[in-house]
């Protein structure tokens, strides 16, 4: 592997886990909550967010030499609130049904941070290709982070998986999760689960290595 | 739209909480709540915003409307909204700076607050007249204030009690959201 491809799939990864927008950096947290109450619609929310982040941050990151300082962030929002007005007709025309699941979710991508946060942090400061390329990352991240708590939500609230019936009829469906104090609790619970990892991380090395010494 | 003004006004404060069963304005929710004293102004603060980001917006959907630019909405919302937190900004500096320091960077922060946004885009989306408008932003900002101050209430009070170390943090956030979430649905069906 060269050194560019390299950097490439560094810059790729970084969204993915070590800066993962939901779980490392608890960003974009209404969408995250509000649309997870299937996997079908934390998916489709997850790719156009993913494709507003690519598109704005690509154009962001062209414009990044003639923006003037000063008015940098108005420029941001009307890229994005461009990009996001672009997706929205565009789920409207795809799918309707869709389009009324996500309801105004959509147009609310505009305040998502995680979308401003990456074309100040990111975007501005690097060329085009580098700059879509972690925005990719993040997109993709964002989108592991929806499906992670869309899919527990679905299978607990509705007993069903995209639509597909997972356990006999007797299942009785734990309703609570796919209403909003669920995405509180599953939300509550994969921060648990990831602290309790970091925590335990130290631990187990720190016993293997007495483990050695005796 | 049939409903009365008291019914919108209390479904946008207990029933339909924006923050607890809407998911809006998740950010300053956690960010802010974690004591009383910024809560407060903050939940204000907010409230006020929103008053005059709906005005704007109602006029503005009446102008766009008129002239069929409806695929402008949602830039033309934004900048209202990022002027009207430009006006609060202002009349604060002037008028309490203390208040002004302690809100410090969530105060331009309002301006992504999908609250604010949301009131704008479900008062469109709902159709909803003049006063009826007015009404759904002040019970939503209320809702809001209110959530805030309960989840800066708790949170003060857990920071002298023994929490596990996993615990800490975000995670134990999102759990005491979820019970506040939880009790709030016991208003469900109380705006008819």
């Amino acid at each position: 592997m060269t050194p560019t491809t390299t950097r490439g799939w560094d810059e790729f990864m970084e969204g993915i886990w070590k800066q993962n927008p939901t779980f490392v950096m608890i960003l974009g947290m209404c969408p995250t909550l509000a649309v997870t109450v299937s996997a079908e619609n934390a998916l489709s929310m997850g790719v156009s967010t993913a494709l507003v982040l690519i598109a704005s941050c690509g154009l962001v990151s062209m414009m990044r030499n003639i923006t003037p300082k000063e008015v940098r962030i108005a420029v941001y929002i009307v890229i994005i609130a461009t990009f996001v007005t672009v997706v929205d007709y565009a789920i409207q025309a795809i799918s309707l049904a869709l389009y009324d699941a996500l309801g105004a979710f959509i147009q609310l991508i505009v305040v998502n941070c995680i979308i401003l946060g990456r074309a100040e942090a990111h975007a501005a400061k690097n060329p085009p290709l580098p700059a879509m390329i972690n925005a990719a990352g993040m997109g993709v991240g964002f989108t592991i982070g929806l499906l992670s708590l869309g899919v527990v939500r679905e299978i607990l609230g509705a007993g069903t998986l995209f639509g597909v019936s997972l356990f006999g009829a007797g299942f009785q469906p734990w309703v609570i999760m796919v209403l909003p104090p669920g995405g509180f609790f599953v939300l509550g619970s994969w921060l648990l689960l990831f602290s309790w990892w970091e925590k335990r991380k130290p631990v187990k090395e720190a016993m293997d290595e007495a483990k050695q010494n005796v | 739209m049939s409903e009365t003004a008291f019914q919108i006004f209390v479904n946008a404060l207990l029933a339909n909480n924006f923050v607890l069963a809407m998911f809006l304005g998740l950010c300053p929710f956690l960010g802010v709540s974690g004591k009383l004293d910024t809560a407060f102004p903050m939940g204000v603060a907010t409230t006020f915003v929103m008053l005059v980001a709906s005005l704007c917006a109602y006029g503005l959907n009446l102008l766009l409307s008129a002239f069929h630019l409806e695929f402008l909405r949602l830039i033309s919302y934004i900048v209202i909204i990022a002027s009207a937190v430009q006006l609060v900004e202002m009349v604060l500096k002037k008028y309490s700076p203390g208040l002004f320091r302690a809100l410090g960077i969530y105060l331009p922060l309002i301006t992504t607050n999908c609250a604010v946004l949301g009131v704008a885009l479900f008062q469109t989306a709902r159709e909803y007249d003049f006063v009826q408008s007015m009404v759904f932003s002040f019970g939503g900002g209320a809702g809001f204030t209110l959530a805030l101050v309960l989840m800066a209430s708790v949170r003060e009070r857990l920071q002298l009690s023994n929490v596990p170390d996993v615990a800490q943090g975000t995670a134990l956030s999102l759990m005491l959201a979820g019970i506040l979430s939880l009790s709030f649905m016991g208003f469900a069906g109380l705006g008819g």
